[in-house]
């Protein structure tokens, strides 16, 4: 085999990376299987990985998962730039930045719970200011708030319980090589 | 394991159930200021065209408007309205009874009397597509 010019090393970080990203992908795909009695309704799963990523390896590779999991979601769903890929990457990009700001709340007081529901309503805020900007130049979009809102609360509730006991689990297993709040 | 319901709640935080509930007061709210966009909140009553009186629908009052065929009485009760007696022939704004939305008209054409109710977002009277 003729050796490449070019040696890509993957380093730990790059595989955990892409480990997270691929569960975070497959939730995404399964969630689309899920029929939803409203458009733009989403439990959301994937989140559940950011989340994890974010409390055990801090909140730049959740940056890289979360981002990764919104391209290769797309790809895999036919979504790829079209409105929903830009609605989902404004909502990710939102929650990323709130996620950057809340991991900094007294974790005492704030877990994984409030990270979440904070994070989605980031998510929710986003997608509609987007959509009024851009897809529905109207009012009319901002109408179902109260039912995004809603579930905003639901399922970030959920998903944060889920993360939540899942980095509990883990700790359990193999604690991660310090925290990263103090990295 | 299996976690119980007790164990679930462990994983809660004290401002975890803060963070919730502020996000139910968020939903809360976005219902209240989105969702109530039907009530009225005043009433405009136009003669020949002309508005002739502009009131709000706090109180209770009875206005006098009159028109080329005589007086038509107008009833306001607190969030809505209605004709309560016209001259006209045919008395379809009569037989509308109380206007309760904002957006809703009652028009006496006859006696040329319109009473409208007016709200923060009146909502469409008719769409067409």
């Amino acid at each position: 085999m003729t050796p490449s010019t070019i040696e890509l090393t993957p380093t730990a970080e790059d595989r955990r990376i892409a480990r997270h990203a691929a569960a975070a992908i497959v939730l995404t795909v399964a969630e689309a299987a899920i029929p939803l009695p409203l458009p733009g309704v989403k439990p959301g799963l994937a989140n559940i990985v950011t989340l994890v990523v974010l409390a055990r390896w801090g909140w730049r590779e959740a940056v890289w998962v979360s981002l990764l999991r919104v391209l290769a979601g797309s790809l895999l769903l036919g979504q790829f730039l079209a409105p929903g890929f830009f609605l989902s990457l404004s909502g990710a990009l939102a929650s990323l930045v709130v996620l950057g700001l809340a991991m900094h709340l007294p974790a005492r007081w704030f877990g994984p719970v409030s990270h979440s529901i904070l994070a989605a309503f980031a998510h929710i805020g986003a997608q509609l200011v987007v959509a009024r900007l851009w897809l529905v130049p109207h009012d009319g979009v901002f109408y179902l708030t109260p039912v995004f809102a809603l579930a905003a609360v639901v399922f970030g509730l959920l998903n944060g319980l889920v993360a939540a006991r899942l980095l509990r689990e883990l700790q359990r297993v193999s604690p991660p090589p310090g925290d990263p709040m103090e990295r | 394991m299996r976690l119980e319901l007790a164990d679930w709640r462990g994983l809660l935080r004290p401002g975890d159930v803060l963070v919730a509930l502020g996000g139910l007061l968020v939903c809360g709210y976005a219902l209240l200021a989105l969702w109530q966009g039907g009530v009225p909140d005043g009433a405009v009553i136009r003669a020949g065209g002309k508005v002739v009186a502009q009131v709000d629908l706090a109180r209770e009052r009875t206005i006098e408007v009159p028109g080329p065929l005589g007086v038509t009485l107008i009833e306001i009760r607190p969030g809505r309205a209605r004709v309560a007696a016209d001259p006209g022939p045919r008395q379809y704004c009569v037989r509308q009874g109380w206007l309760t939305q904002a957006g809703a008209v009652a028009i006496c054409a006859p006696n040329e009397v319109s009473l409208s109710l007016t709200g923060r977002a009146a909502d469409y009277d008719s769409l067409n597509y």
